[in-house]
């Protein structure tokens, strides 16, 4: 390593790292004054009041102009967020404690999902009678095991591979957060394009165990998908519940806290913190597979999602906070939500603006970091 | 702390290369020049932008190629194409709009932006970046189904199917203008303290200066140059459309300013020629290994590529460079450190330095 060179990056992260310039650049005075003094009335205070009263009025309206359409469209953006969540939880987990941004976290979703995929297809793909079906492999049915046998191996293979990538190429550079981010993206080209020529461009989705209902009947005679509805929603909340209790309740989750908070201090406590980090990013890059199954089922595998998860989940923990379990969930709520709501209610009368969707998320991005820099929840490093 | 950025390209050594970039229509046959040399003056005009950023505002933005996709979808729809708006504007006034509304993008990007600092910074832009990309794939009425195409360019560049050279002059001129202008930017007060503002912002801020206004107004900065590029992009492609202005390409964008040397202004055009060769050739030599390696993997070979380089340097092939010449310079002159006084030009010997 020449010396010149090391010398000069490094010294540019620890700047970044540095947590003084963190407070007092970062924040602007604004963050530690909205958190603090809860009660003035700023102009701007009242600005985004305003608008989230014109939203919520807008939405009752709606609702009550057609409530059914308004439950669907609901539950499509909660259990879009609970998908979000999954695959962000991870993502701010390997971030909160290690500071590493794993610009890779899309590429692991999606491996995550084709991992299961090739599984379910290989092992669970019986042969029924001719295979002369004019309708492609759509028909194949798969049982319970067909479906979560591939789920449990591919998430822990992720998990692996997460370990493995942190081993070799992120454990011997840590605290160059802008190196590391680097080496992330340069593995995600290299991942996304050796899928590309091992799973093809075309889209595919993984196969919902045939003895699962399609559909649930929710009161009020609204129909919901059962495994949106159901599984990936209670997936997302036992994995909160889960992480939740692993961060309050355990000793690793102890250490996690405090290394969020003082990574230096832990280590001098005599705690193997390489042992930990691994750890986190075991836990952080499993999260990501488990998503891509769950997403591969739920919407579909192609080119292109790794980048769309990796977006999202930027997005989740922009608005929430980096680094933050409460922020991802948060953030996940109001990205899922915005994205559904946009995408229905954007029509007024005869003009359709439901093309230009993307704004309101891209407004809902602006709006918070407007406000709170480091995003909802987020806390200087 | 090093400072990371403030050695400089020399005037002898720019003379050189302008001349020599001046004369290679006359060495290389016509597909050289325009597949290889001009593609990579203006990859290098857009590197440039995010190493202006990151070399004297330490902010690398992932933004750079959603400013540009702003300008070079601006000047598409405005000029007479197929597809895109009906407009059909004098070429010339097209691109004034999309610079300045790449501008006026970056001034908004930038304040939001410049309020957060290192890896938040770059997720940001990044986010940014992605967010321009799927707007115009969602607004088909401004990017056509299959992108806007044959753009009409204006009288200057000639008719490049035929005779590529007259657009290769123009884009070298329009690089070697905004080389020596961020080059020179960086001597005067407003880069002098966009360089205080990188090393110590609360120094800075005590001393009375607005960091946020400082690191914004560098943003508006290198999105007129992102826009320049994406002008430049639009004469050479002819054409646009939501997939060349991608993740891919934003990452590309980085790819060739981190290859050159995120460091160095003079990096973006080193890495940009070095993209435009393995793009071009990697497609021949490359040996098919199974579905793994062979000529339909090029982003598995440049990913290789920059896997490498941020594994051994950090500072690109700018900073291999330096560290040779270095460490033969150092023998030479009995040891010592002149890593930080002294520069050179990119290919001859060393040149009379320059003492930042």
């Amino acid at each position: 390593m020449p010396d010149t060179v090391d010398s000069s990056s490094g010294g540019d992260v620890q700047r970044a790292g540095d947590a003084t310039a963190r407070v007092t650049t970062g924040g602007v005075l604004e963050a530690p004054e909205v958190a603090g003094v809860r009660t003035r009335w700023t102009p701007q205070r009242i600005a985004y009041t305003a608008v989230a009263v014109v939203v919520v009025v807008f939405l009752i309206v709606k609702a009550a102009d057609d409530l059914r359409q308004f439950v669907i469209v609901t539950l499509n953006g909660v259990t879009l967020a609970a998908l979000y969540f999954v695959v962000a939880s991870g993502f701010t987990l390997i971030f909160g404690l290690m500071r590493v941004v794993n610009m890779a976290h899309g590429s692991l979703y999606l491996l995550g999902g084709y991992l299961a995929l090739r599984m379910q297809e290989s092992w669970f793909k019986e042969d029924t009678g001719l295979g002369l079906s004019l309708s492609g492999a759509t028909d194949a049915e798969y049982g319970l095991m067909g479906w979560l046998i591939p789920l449990v191996v591919a998430t822990l293979a992720i998990g692996f591979i997460g370990v493995g990538m942190q081993q070799v190429f992120l454990r011997w550079n840590q605290g160059q957060d802008l190196r590391q981010a680097l080496i992330t993206i340069a593995l995600s080209v290299i991942i996304a394009d050796q899928m590309l020529a091992e799973f093809g461009g075309i889209s595919k989705d993984i196969a919902a165990p045939s003895s699962w209902p399609t559909s649930v009947l929710l009161p009020g005679d609204v129909r919901f998908g059962f495994f949106r509805g159901v599984v990936v929603l209670g997936s997302a909340l036992l994995i909160g519940l889960l992480l939740w209790l692993m961060i309050k309740r355990t000793r690793f989750g102890k250490i996690v806290r405090a290394g969020v908070d003082d990574r230096d201090m832990v280590s001098a406590l005599g705690i193997n913190v390489n042992l930990v980090f691994a750890g986190a990013f075991f836990i952080g890059a499993l999260l990501a597979g488990f998503g891509g199954v769950l997403g591969g089922t739920m919407i579909s595998l192609a080119p292109g999602q790794d980048t769309a998860f990796l977006l999202n989940s930027l997005i989740v923990v922009i608005i929430g906070g980096m680094g933050s379990l409460g922020g991802a969930a948060i953030g996940a709520l109001a990205l899922g939500l915005v994205d559904s709501y946009a995408d229905v209610y954007l029509i007024f009368g005869d003009t359709d603006l439901t093309n230009y969707s993307i704004l309101v998320t891209f407004a809902l991005l602006v709006g918070v970091l407007a406000v709170r820099p480091l995003g909802l929840f987020g806390r200087p490093a | 702390v090093t400072p990371p950025s403030t050695a400089r390209l020399s005037w002898p050594a720019i003379a050189v290369v302008a001349i020599l970039a001046a004369l290679a229509p006359l060495v290389f046959d016509d597909f050289f020049v325009n597949v290889i040399l001009t593609k990579a003056l203006w990859l290098g005009v857009a590197a440039a932008s995010l190493i202006f950023l990151a070399a004297y505002g330490g902010m690398v933005s992932l933004g750079q190629v959603g400013l540009l996709g702003i300008a070079g979808m601006t000047y598409a729809n405005l000029v007479l194409a197929d597809g895109g708006s009906p407009a059909a504007w004098n070429p010339w006034p097209a691109v004034v709009a999309a610079l300045l509304l790449a501008t006026v993008a970056g001034l908004g990007f930038g304040w939001i932006a410049a309020r957060s600092e290192g890896i938040y910074f770059l997720m940001i832009t990044l986010a940014f970046s992605v967010l321009v990309f799927y707007f115009f794939s969602q607004v088909t009425s401004l990017s056509g189904f299959g992108g806007v195409n044959n753009l009409d360019l204006p009288g200057i560049l000639g008719n490049p199917e035929q005779d590529p050279v007259p657009r290769y002059y123009v884009t070298l001129v329009v690089a070697l203008v905004v080389f020596i202008a961020l080059r020179g930017l960086s001597r005067t007060a407003f880069g002098l303290g966009l360089q205080g503002v990188r090393d110590e912002p609360a120094r800075m801020r005590a001393l009375g200066f607005d960091v946020t206004l400082h690191r914004t107004l560098a943003f508006a900065l290198a999105a007129f140059v992102a826009g320049i590029a994406g002008v430049l992009s639009v004469w050479y492609n002819r054409r646009i459309s939501p997939g060349s202005i991608n993740l891919e390409w934003t990452i590309n964008i980085l790819i060739i300013a981190v290859i050159g040397g995120l460091y160095r202004l003079e990096g973006a055009w080193i890495g940009a020629l070095t993209y435009a060769l393995i793009d071009n050739y990697s497609r021949k030599w490359v040996p098919e290994v199974g579905n793994v390696l062979g000529s339909a993997r090029f982003n598995t070979i440049i990913g290789l590529v920059f896997l490498i380089i941020v594994l051994i340097s950090p500072g690109g092939l700018v900073g291999i460079w330096e560290s040779i010449r270095d460490r033969l310079g150092g023998r030479r002159r009995g040891g010592g450190s002149p890593t930080t006084t002294t520069t050179t030009g990119p290919e001859g010997g060393p040149a009379p330095g320059t003492v930042n």
